[in-house]
């Protein structure tokens, strides 16, 4: 074999390799409904706690099995800390930062945003297992960001 | 044929006060190193539950020292290498002095940027890292500070293109040659990347920090940033691809393949590298799904370039391998000359490069990066590009560079080698701790040491940072052991060198499609569509903006 050839054999490969990843990971957000947040609205940082739903930050059934969580970001907590829903529930996180940028985390799920003063963040994931799970801030948001965190309990269903 | 990859392949000295103002800004590159390296060690040993950070000088926050740790690192060090590097590879490429004032002005913007940065960081008035996310707000000298580094990039860029042009008029209808093609383009792309930074930082974070302006659009920062933030990334890479396309085969005795395809990865660098920023803004509210999707798909664009990269140089290095007589499938890999530092950094660099582009396909990988956005795994991931490619890169780079800058030969050969390989090993067992805390939810940017939700299983993970981080230290430590003793104790070399540069198994064509390639004018023009279509809709829909936050300084 020319190199020619073995050169345009590598990369035939590689292209394919590529596109095959790329059409999983977009199967799996546009197929399957994995999804990252998106465009949720602006809203003025200083006012957070006057604009609904933030003026009530916690959580709520809106039906049966699904739940919003409305939740703010500051330096250095969440509001609120400690959230509680039902094994096997939908629930949405509504969640926006009063003063820096800071970042949400939900340890061993795929709920992972940035908290960005100004903008409302919008995430859906189903809880299906009971459990308790650890939220961190993971944007550096000053000296006490390491004291940042929040739990999740995901009760068991009788 | 085979065709050497610059203009005169017989010699070509360059003015000694130009071969003064390179030497002094490689100089100025391993010094900013040197510095990262020491709070590096600070950094790693954090996760290992050791802190040495309170006994450095005026350190006050760990934040302070992982600051300093980024922008000596990642902005100092690679912009002033950089400028060096491709300064010194265009004049040789085109047998072309380059213009000594842009030179030297380069060179003091550089230091200028650097006091300014230092001084905000030294005192604690910039503790906000080095993507300084507003509404963090630093002192306006940071701001200013980091401008004028990007700004010493834009005047080499200028001295580049300015001695190109004036090759070009001299050589009418000459293909460009391909050290000076690729080494100019690293320049043409990031003059079209950065604009994004600076538009944050003179438009929207000088005057807030100066007070000029109560507010600041945070969103739009991060937006700026990382139209500039990502290709950053190549800005740092290219010149690494640079010594790898152009000069590693000459280590390894073998050639480079082909002209055309080395220009095609060049371009397509060109082209794909900024149109993909959003992908460091996957967990962003305010970006539209389907606008990430574009960026995602470019992203895995660009990663192409890399993958025809790494059969090109594997390719070279085989041509070299089986000169020096060796028969095996892929023994012949054993056979490389392993005892020329230059060339075992270099290799170890691609080595470690490898992991770090597969780690790198994960993060661009959409959803997928929901796993391990802003975990431990991101530095884990990024120590294996910038930290070994690039840092490891120019290491053995400097192995003929600074011989060639100073005209001594190379002191400590053995200590050199050693080098390569503690900082290659450390690299790994740093990248293996920090990759598997992350995927167990470990925080980046965190002070571990002091988290109330410590967790069992980021133990080893933190031990294997510290180690690692560690061992990088010292192979960091021989190699300017090895620098300073070539600068001053190296014996003096006799008569005229040159620096090495490979020749091309299949010279550039003079007919059809390939000839194309070295119009940057449409290149730069098609690269200027992509960023609209990338970038446009995002804008449109979202300016004016949302500038209602007000600066904080929490640190
Ligand atoms: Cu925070």
């Amino acid at each position: 074999m020319t190199p020619a050839k073995i050169e345009r054999i590598f990369l035939t490969l590689s292209a394919s390799m590529l596109l095959v990843f790329l059409g999983a990971f977009f199967y799996s957000a546009f197929g399957m409904g994995m999804h990252l947040p998106g465009w949720g609205g602006t809203i003025d940082p200083a006012a957070v706690r006057a604009t609904p739903p933030f003026d009530q930050p916690g959580v709520r059934e809106v039906a049966p099995g699904r739940y919003e969580v409305v939740m703010l970001g500051m330096a250095w907590a969440y509001q609120p800390s400690e959230i509680r829903v039902p094994a096997g529930s939908e629930v949405t996180f509504i969640a926006t930062a009063t003063d820096v940028v800071h970042g949400l985390h939900i340890e061993g799920t795929r709920v992972n945003f940035m908290l960005i003063p100004g903008q409302i963040a919008r995430l859906t994931y189903t809880f299906e297992e009971p459990g308790e799970h650890r939220i961190v801030c993971h944007e550096y948001c000053g000296v006490g960001h390491h004291l940042m965190h929040g739990t999740i309990i995901v009760e068991g269903v009788e | 044929m085979s065709t050497p990859v610059v203009a005169s392949p017989e010699g070509f000295e360059l003015p000694e006060g130009q071969r003064r103002v390179i030497r002094w800004m490689i100089y100025l590159a391993f010094f900013a190193l040197s510095i990262g390296i020491l709070n590096g060690l600070g950094q790693a040993l954090n996760y290992a539950r050791i802190d040495i950070l309170q006994y450095f000088p005026r350190m006050r926050t760990y934040h302070q020292g992982l600051t300093v740790h980024g922008v000596v690192n990642a902005i100092v060090f690679t912009f002033a290498f950089s400028n060096g590097f491709l300064a010194l590879t265009t004049a040789r490429a085109l047998a072309r002095p380059l213009n000594g004032g842009l030179l030297w002005a380069a060179f003091g913007s550089m230091v200028m940027g650097f006091l300014l940065a230092a001084f905000a960081m030294a005192t604690g008035r910039a503790s906000v890292l080095y993507t300084f996310y507003p509404p963090l707000m630093a002192h306006w000298s940071y701001y200013l500070g980091l401008a004028l580094l990007v700004v010493s990039t834009w005047i080499i860029a200028v001295a580049l293109f300015v001695a190109l042009a004036g090759w070009r008029g001299e050589n009418p209808r000459q293909r460009i040659p391909l050290l000076a093609f690729i080494s100019t383009a690293t320049y043409a792309m990031w003059c079209l990347a950065s604009i994004g930074i600076a538009v944050e930082v003179v438009a929207l974070l000088l005057p807030w920090s100066l007070g000029l302006v109560e507010n600041v659009d945070p969103l739009l920062s991060r937006t700026l940033f990382w139209y500039s933030g990502h290709p950053i990334v190549y800005f740092w890479l290219l010149p690494a691809y640079v010594s790898w396309y152009a000069m590693v085969p000459k280590h390894a005795g073998g050639e480079l393949f082909s002209d055309s395809l080395t220009r095609v990865v060049f371009v397509l660098f060109l082209l794909l590298s900024i149109p993909t920023g959003f992908h460091h803004q996957y967990a962003d509210p305010g970006i539209a799904t389907g606008m990430k999707a574009v960026h995602a798909t470019l992203t895995f664009g660009v990663f192409f370039s890399s993958l025809i990269t790494a059969f090109s140089i594997m390719y070279a290095l085989e041509i070299g391998a089986r000169r020096r007589g060796e028969k095996g499938l892929v023994s012949w890999f054993l056979k490389l000359d392993w005892k020329n530092p230059a060339l075992l950094a270099q290799i170890l660099a691609m080595l470690t490069f490898t992991l770090g582009g597969i780690t790198r396909l994960i993060n661009a990988s959409y959803n997928l990066n929901q796993v391990i956005h802003n975990t431990a795994w991101i530095p884990g991931h990024f120590h294996m590009t910038v930290g070994s490619a690039v840092t490891l890169s120019f290491m053995g780079i400097a192995y003929w560079l600074v011989p060639y800058l100073t005209r001594r030969e190379l002191v400590g050969r053995g200590l050199a080698r050693a080098q390569a390989w503690l900082y290659a090993l450390g690299v790994l067992i740093m990248a293996r701790g920090l990759i598997s805390g992350g995927l167990n939810g470990m925080p980046r940017r965190t002070l571990i040491m002091e988290a109330p939700y410590d967790d069992a299983t980021w133990r080893l993970a933190g031990m294997l940072t510290g180690l690692g981080g560690t061992l990088m230290f010292v192979g960091g430590m021989l190699f300017f052991f090895v620098l300073v003793g070539t600068a001053l104790f190296g014996k003096k070399m006799m008569g005229t060198v040159d620096i090495p540069f490979t020749v091309t198994h299949e010279g550039p064509a003079t007919t059809g499609w390939a000839v194309k390639l070295d119009r940057y004018r449409y290149w730069v023009l098609a690269t200027i569509i992509l960023i609209l279509i990338a970038y446009g809709p995002f804008l449109v829909s979202y300016l004016p903006g949302n500038f209602t936050s007000p600066g904080y300084q929490l640190f």
